[in-house]
């Protein structure tokens, strides 16, 4: 930072995207006075959708922990043929317009989709369910979380596995007991990221699973119903959104292991006990 | 080799932000606002101007009316409204938005659309109410969702339809889309039993997919599309692209796509 020039780049960079970042939550939280917050909490429509994304997203987050786990166990310690095809097909949906998706899923796992027929008999029909909206959450939300357990994963040192393999620990052992809790930060740090994007989730789910108040409408959606009769009330609900996730993600922060969520820093740390 | 770093982010930060400079032809654009059920129709109209007058360039944006309206008051760009409905163009029109009085161009009739293959064996408008019916409506805000419910309580009234028929078609409700057209998809994917939609709605393309069951009707209601040009538009081409929406030929292109034309096409 000794140079100028460089300094008053950053500087700008930083004004430029505090600008574009935190003026437009600034506007929502302007718009709507904090007394009338609590008018609109008791809504029904706001206490069914907070209640509903709670749950959908907190069951699509553990849904991705467990089956995102064991992938990107594959993806950071093993080589294999067509690797690079599985990590491409892993960070797709990030890049896939989310109303893409929700027709995707449907395609896919719709009544008349390609696995419609075999799910129609085991009696499940899966659009405008709650299970559709766990379904389209777990889609956009497994890259984020496999991408930040693969990067911490690798970042474990080679030698805590060397000496690990040296004392005969089973290739189980050494991933319950000295992989995972090494890189259990960046598994809580993409558990985060990845429930974050699950609660924010908004095309996906009303192309796949509909717009039902109680059942499939969860708090983005709300937001959107709301906002074709009546601006205020969805401003209120968006503030709503944006303090509770940001309340959740403050918490994770701040938390004991919370620098976790930070990534590297935690480490350095630990490094210097 | 920082300073390298350091002129290239300059270098490209400006030239993200001032777009490169380039002569501007005289071409007269006019964006228009209009309700998602017009698409195919304006298009179509759209298609006619430019071919008539190619130096206009006509810019479109097709959502639920309620969306468009909420869009408008809030300063969007647009030249032209047009509604699917009285109550959003009044919501624009009271707030001092548009200039004159707003048109009605063209009116609507609602129908039940069923998939093909129509998996609940849905004939008649008695069947909506059968147990484990799944209806996809538009949201209540949306016009076609409200004329959808207006639809289903006359029904209710008419003879030979159970009292509570409208609490029991209601509850057959299993998703309220946001505009018309995705409950044109739901239905067409056969993910839906069935839906109500525009008459319009059923293109040539929808109606391989679905069947229409009519609505009979005292209970069909007439959907009125009012349009009008925004207090905010300089385009000229504005006021133009309207004149030819109410024109025989916007006429003849409006009936043609399942639309009730305000004036008998010459």
């Amino acid at each position: 930072m000794r140079s100028f020039a460089l300094r008053f780049v950053v500087a700008v960079a930083i004004a430029a995207l505090l600008v574009i970042l935190a003026l437009p939550l600034v506007a929502l939280l302007f718009r709507v006075p904090p007394a009338s917050l609590w008018h609109y909490i008791q809504q029904p429509i706001v206490i069914e959708a907070l209640k509903l994304s709670l749950f959908t997203s907190v069951i699509a987050t553990i849904a991705v922990a467990t089956l995102g786990i064991p992938v990107a166990y594959l993806l950071a310690t093993y080589h294999f043929r067509g690797k690079r095809l599985v990590e491409v097909l892993v960070e797709l949906p990030i890049v896939l317009p989310p109303t893409v998706a929700g027709v995707g899923l449907l395609l896919a796992f719709g009544r008349a989709g390609i696995a419609g027929k075999a799910l129609s008999a085991l009696g499940l029909s899966i659009p405008f369910t709650t299970l559709a909206v766990i379904l389209a959450q777990l889609f956009v939300a497994t890259p984020y979380f496999i991408s930040a357990v693969v990067a911490g994963l690798r970042e474990v040192e080679p030698k805590y596995r060397d000496v690990a393999m040296t004392l005969r620990a089973s290739p189980m052992h050494l991933f319950r007991r000295v992989l995972l809790p090494l890189a259990l930060p960046s598994l809580l740090a993409g558990a985060a990221m990845s429930w974050a994007r699950a609660l924010g989730e908004f095309g996906a789910t009303i192309t796949f699973a509909g717009n039902l108040m109680g059942r499939t409408q969860t708090m983005p959606l709300a937001v959107y119903s709301a906002l074709q009769s009546d601006l205020d009330s969805a401003v209120a609900l968006a503030v709503l959104l944006i303090l509770f996730s940001f309340a959740i993600l403050a918490a994770l922060r701040f938390a004991p292991w919370g620098a976790a969520i930070g990534g590297r820093d935690s480490d350095a740390r630990r490094r210097g006990r | 080799m920082i300073a390298t770093m350091q002129s290239l982010m300059l270098v490209t930060m400006v030239g993200a932000i001032i777009p490169p400079g380039k002569p501007a032809p005289q071409r007269e654009k006019v964006t228009v606002f209009a309700a998602a059920s017009l698409t195919a129709a304006f298009n179509e109209i759209a298609d006619t101007l430019r071919h008539h007058d190619p130096t206009v360039e006509i810019a479109f944006n097709f959502a639920g009316s309620q969306a468009l309206a909420l869009q408008i008051q809030q300063g969007a760009p647009a030249d032209v409204f047009a509604s699917a409905d009285d109550h959003w163009m009044k919501v624009v029109h009271d707030a001092g938005l548009t200039k004159g009085a707003p048109a009605v161009f063209v009116h609507n009739h609602l129908v039940v659309i069923v998939p093909k293959e129509n998996p609940a064996h849905i004939v008649t408008l008695h069947d909506l109410a059968k147990p484990g019916v799944k209806l996809v409506l538009a949201d209540p805000a949306v016009p076609v969702g409200h004329y959808a419910r207006t639809t289903i309580d006359a029904l209710a009234k008419q003879p030979g339809f159970p009292a509570n028929y409208a609490e029991d078609v209601n509850a057959r409700v299993v998703s309220n889309e946001d505009n018309v057209k995705g409950v044109v998809a739901k239905v067409q994917l056969g993910e839906a039993d069935a839906g109500i939609v525009y008459l319009s709605d059923v293109t040539p393309a929808v109606a391989k997919a679905v069947t229409r069951i009519a609505i009979p009707e005292p209970a069909n209601p007439l959907a009125d599309y009012p349009i009008a040009v925004l207090r905010r538009s300089t385009s000229k081409a504005a006021e133009a692209f309207v004149q030819l929406v109410l024109s025989p030929s916007g006429q003849d292109v409006l009936a043609r796509n399942g639309f009730v034309p305000v004036r008998a096409s010459h």
